[in-house]
């Protein structure tokens, strides 16, 4: 296949954690959030039992994987950034290591400065932390949880 | 490109409901939607035109239980059927872990059926996968019409190599769920055989 198998590990994973944990506190943001480009959620934080983050995962990718084929038509490499402004909530996207999706979601007690400049420093630490685990994943040895499960195991899933 | 989470203990995978428009995908979902529990279920997506066609996909997370203590999610998508939608449905095919072809069963669809079938194959093979290597099933829907091939002349058009098939009536429900297992039971099948992918 030509993707790579999308994994990640505890040692990862907190460390992004930090990152969006961070996020929220220096940005004075309502919600971050991180998802893969196919819309699958990573890490969030914040106010987040107030959205639908899933929901708001399809959507990022759909509209990143959209812009992206605007992007492709005019021969830009990407649209990296995208920013809408709402009466109340603003949201703000970026593309980071062009692997997953940085939103931030935020409201009057911030700014888009204030959010441009932290997601900036975010998307860095992020970068490194998706490149060693990418490394990690594509190690030998590394493998999958489902390498032994059987026939029964499946059919049982189809049974309640 | 399914997504195990070793931190959440879940495995994530995307499959694709495929077909020419107005063949009855968005109504499987519904149909799934409507029947799975509130636990099981996110909310359903609908990004259409006012007239109820899907404009970019329908979306649906659906969790069907635990193998070895990790969870099984999935994602449904859609992709719209009109001809013209065609780089929107390139886009939702990215990342996918199985496909759906629901076939439109009445007779004046099949140029329809075969035309999307061919889409499909290309625009798979565009990103560098094949159709024969996915986990792949076939929906012949709307089998309660007066107008509707057989199954016979189906299976030989749209199904040449003999993938699991399923008659099916998604307005009502019929063969949907069986459709949905098959996929997954595939999904899981690859999964069990390669770690990396
Ligand atoms: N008679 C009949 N109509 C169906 C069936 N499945 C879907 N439809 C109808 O076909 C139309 C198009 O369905 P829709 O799910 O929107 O198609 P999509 O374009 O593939 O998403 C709707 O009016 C559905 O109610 C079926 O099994 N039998
Ligand atoms: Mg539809």
């Amino acid at each position: 296949m030509v993707n790579p198998q999308m994994v990640m590990y505890e040692e990862e994973f907190n460390q992004i954690q930090a990152v969006v944990d961070r996020l929220v506190k220096d940005a004075n943001a309502k919600v971050v959030f991180i998802v893969d480009k196919n819309g699958q959620l990573i890490a969030a934080s914040g106010d987040i039992d107030h959205v639908d983050t899933t929901s708001l995962a399809s959507l990022t990718a759909g509209n990143i994987a959209a812009t992206g084929g605007m992007a492709k038509l005019l021969k830009e490499n990407e649209f990296a950034t995208q920013f809408h402004e709402g009466e109340k909530a603003n949201i703000h996207i970026q593309l980071v290591g062009n692997r997953v999706i940085l939103v931030v979601i935020f409201d009057s007690r911030s700014s888009l400065g204030l959010v441009r400049l932290r997601v900036k420093k975010a998307s860095e630490e992020l970068n490194h932390i998706f490149e060693s685990l990418l490394k990690k994943v594509a190690e030998p040895g590394a493998d999958s949880p489902f390498a032994e499960i059987t026939d029964e195991d499946i059919d049982n899933l189809f049974n309640d | 490109m399914s997504f195990i989470n070793y931190m959440a203990r879940e495995i994530n995978c995307k499959l694709v409901y495929y077909g020419p428009g107005l063949c009855g995908k968005t109504t499987n979902l519904q149909y799934i939607y409507e029947r799975t529990n509130p636990e099981a279920k996110g909310k359903m997506i609908s990004l259409a035109t006012e007239t109820e066609r899907t404009l970019f996909f329908d979306f649906l997370p659906l969790s069907l239980g635990e193998i070895r203590g990790f969870k099984t999610r999935f994602h449904l998508y859609t992709v719209p059927g009109q001809v013209f939608y065609d780089a929107s449905r390139k886009l939702i095919l990215k990342g996918v872990d199985g496909v759906i072809f629901v076939a439109d069963s009445q007779i004046e669809r099949t140029e329809a059926n075969l035309e999307s079938v061919e889409n499909l194959r290309t625009n798979l093979a565009e990103q560098g996968y094949s159709l024969d290597k996915l986990p792949y099933v076939v929906q012949y829907n709307k089998r309660d019409l007066p107008n509707v091939a057989s199954m016979e002349e189906l299976r030989q058009m749209l199904n040449p190599t003999a993938v699991p098939e399923f008659e099916a009536v998604a307005r009502t429900g019929v063969g949907v769920f069986d459709t949905l297992k098959a996929v997954a039971k595939l999904v899981l099948t690859e999964l069990r055989k390669g770690g990396s992918g």
